[in-house]
């Protein structure tokens, strides 16, 4: 489904990814761990679409498509959604909005007709209720006076109501207590699929015990230095990454 | 020849053709045209003025249009789908055709002015220029002196006028400018309530001047919504001064639309004259290219316990240049009074130009107010975020740009002026950006 070969990035001329390459079939779940600086955000950025990152050598293919080419907005209707570590607020813009905007963009890019309203409210009532989240939700602009727990509920309730193919998760887990991080993982589970991928990039073992990744891989310096299942993040929490490293070395 | 000569040049040409007048018609026109020979145009060194050249008017040669030919078919084009009583003027010309007011109940009169002035023209001449002189500006002094159409509005005591009152003008690609000088004045009776929309529009090559003067008068406890449209031609000129006075417990909104216009110049002002009233004034003005629009607003608390509420949100783009000065007086002495004012702008370039000025003058102690103004730009952030979610560039800035304008356009109740407004403002989004119906159902669906 996506594959990433020999990329290397720069940003402000200093390289932070040197090569990395992988491999994410469909029904999978992929968590990607490494220390601070390691080049973890700098990868879901990239797929994304996010300006300032430059892509000097490699390739990323999404369905056999070439992802490098896409715009922003065309990666998300093929299916690829990035949850931010850092949701933006985005003032006067009702939820409600960006949820219905987003699905009928993405639907009308597959040919399909806008969804009727009832059914898009059916579907958004449902979604919302797995997130324990209430309707007043939808009435507030995107994100804004959100807690940092609400600001994550809400990323996932966009990727439940879009669907994605890859969903990736970029350190869905920072600032969330016990309770918050259990609501967030279930709604991550709830997306686990035979035709869906997940990607989660987190700093902490803590998240994939509740989200168990199907493979692990350990970044460090910009290269993906060691690849195994949901042991290896045990074997980090425990020994941390500088062992890693220097096996990698 | 100076720039005032040529208007009092067409003025005295006028004044040859027109038939004999009430006296005192004439002695105001003459009053005008003194007053606008004296003043002169102002120019930037007057302090009301600073930012706002009108030397485009003033160097310009309007004649005055002696026809309202209009295909109905474009009207109707132009024309906005709200079920109302409607008076079409046509480059300043009343338009009987494209006007429909059969169905007026009696107790509310809505007439073209000349219609007003022939049939009972005492009835007029009271009320006519008492709040919007001849000492109100150059303007206002001009227009007295060219005065011969426009719109009279009477409502009667308790009334409450069931269907909005749309006052339209449409604007002509003429093979040369005219210019025209609309009088409206509304007389709302003690508890009557109304909707009155003033829209300008007409064809997009058009390049008139209207020079419009407004009075309006609410009576004891009336209501009055007062909504102001001005869309394309881009290249018209448009000056409007309007002047609205409050009796105790009434309540007047604006909603004051600015989108078209190479030069637009806008004065409002409200006098709360009597305890308890109350008044709105919301404004949106959006300039791109060169346009130039400029809004002066004043509320005079000239009473205790008066209310006044202003919010003015301006997107500009391209080179477009914006000006917003708005005043609050407080008289000595009006105590217990509240007025809040807040203008914000948003520069869709970095060519686009705002001069904000607020004002607060206050003589009474014991009053709530305040004011503030901000100036930025489309938050990019923002922008990647909504397209990481598959909606396209240029559907987000215009969701973002639309959302800044969301507390005023909020605001309006009529969907299809708020439809006008987002659409130029956003270009064709997805659907409506107010949705407050699909979120009625989603409550109704919690229940």
């Amino acid at each position: 489904m996506l594959q990433v070969t020999d990329l290397h990035v720069t940003v402000e001329d200093k390289e932070i990814l040197k090569g990395l390459t992988l491999t994410i079939n469909a029904g999978e779940v992929h968590a990607i761990m490494g220390p601070n600086g390691a080049g973890k955000s700098t990868l879901s950025a990239v797929i994304a679409g996010k300006d300032g990152y430059e892509v000097t050598q490699g390739s990323i293919t999404f369905e056999g498509k070439d992802v490098l080419e896409m715009e922003i907005e065309e990666r998300a209707q093929a299916g690829l959604l990035l949850g931010f570590q850092y949701p933006v607020e985005i003032p006067g813009v009702k939820n409600i909005y960006l949820l219905k905007s987003a699905l009928n963009a993405q639907r009308k890019a597959r040919g399909l007709e806008d969804m009727p309203a009832p059914e898009f409210m059916k579907l958004v009532k449902e979604k919302l209720g797995f997130m324990k989240m209430d309707a007043s939700f939808l009435q507030r602009a995107v994100n804004e006076g959100f807690s940092g727990g609400e600001k994550k509920r809400n990323e996932i309730l966009q990727m439940l109501v879009l669907q994605p193919k890859l969903a990736m998760l970029d350190e869905i887990d920072s600032g969330l207590d016990i309770d918050a991080m259990k609501v967030v993982a279930d709604g991550v589970n709830s997306l686990r699929a035979e035709e869906r991928a997940i990607l989660l990039v987190t700093h902490y073992q803590r998240l994939l015990d509740y989200i168990v990744p199907d493979k692990v891989h350990v970044l460090v310096d910009g290269r993906i230095v060691k690849t195994g299942d949901a042991e290896l993040a045990k074997q980090l929490e425990a020994n941390g990454y500088e062992g890693i490293e220097e096996s990698a070395a | 020849m100076s720039d005032t000569q040529t208007f009092l040049d067409t003025l005295k040409k006028r004044s040859q053709q027109r038939e004999a007048e009430p006296t005192w018609i004439a002695a105001r026109r003459q009053a005008g045209a003194a007053r606008f020979e004296a003043l002169g145009f102002p120019t930037r060194r007057d302090e009301e003025w600073k930012y706002t050249d009108v030397r485009s008017i003033a160097q310009g040669n309007f004649a005055l249009s002696d026809n309202a030919d209009f295909s109905p078919a474009q009207a109707a084009a132009l024309t906005l789908p709200v079920d109302a009583y409607r008076l079409t003027f046509v480059d300043g010309v009343y338009a009987p055709a494209l006007s429909d007011v059969d169905a007026l109940p009696e107790s509310v009169h809505v007439l073209p002015l000349s219609k007003a002035l022939s049939e009972n023209h005492e009835a007029v001449g009271g009320p006519l220029g008492r709040l919007t002189g001849v000492e109100f500006s150059s303007f206002a002094a001009l227009n007295t002196a060219f005065m011969e159409e426009g719109a009279v509005v009477r409502i009667a005591p308790g009334t409450v006028v069931d269907k909005p009152i749309v006052l339209q003008f449409l604007s002509r690609a003429n093979s040369a400018p005219v210019m025209s000088h609309p009088r409206i004045l509304v007389e709302a009776g003690g508890r009557s309530e109304a909707t009155l929309i003033e829209h300008y529009c007409g064809e997009l090559e058009a390049a008139n001047f209207t020079n419009v003067v407004g009075e309006f008068m609410l009576d004891r406890g009336a209501i009055l919504n007062h909504y102001k449209l001005q869309e394309a031609p881009l290249n018209d000129m448009h000056v409007a001064s309007m002047h609205v006075e409050q009796g105790r417990d009434t309540g007047y909104t604006s909603y004051n639309l600015n989108l078209g216009g190479a030069l637009v110049r806008n004065d409002l002002i409200s006098d709360l004259n009597g305890q308890g009233a109350e008044t709105h004034f919301y404004g949106l003005f959006f300039g791109q290219g060169r346009q130039h629009v400029d809004n002066h607003t004043k509320v005079n608390h000239y009473a205790p316990l008066t209310f006044s509420n202003e919010n003015y949100k301006g997107i500009l783009d391209d080179r477009a240049h914006g000006v917003f000065n708005g005043k609050v007086y407080v008289k000595r002495d009006s105590q217990k009074i509240e007025g809040f004012q807040s203008n914000q702008n948003l520069l869709l370039s970095d060519r686009a130009q705002i001069d904000a000025k607020p004002e607060l003058e206050i003589y009474a102690d014991d009053v709530k107010c305040s004011h503030g103004t901000t100036t930025g730009q489309l938050d990019e952030e923002a922008i990647y975020a909504l397209r990481t979610r598959g909606i396209d560039e240029a559907t987000a800035r215009g969701l973002l740009t639309l959302a800044f304008a969301g507390e005023v356009l909020e605001k309006v109740t009529l969907d299809a002026i708020a439809e006008r407004v987002e659409l130029a403002v956003a270009g064709k989004l997805p659907e409506r950006f107010n949705l407050a119906g699909l979120v009625e159902t989603a409550v109704a669906l919690n229940d």
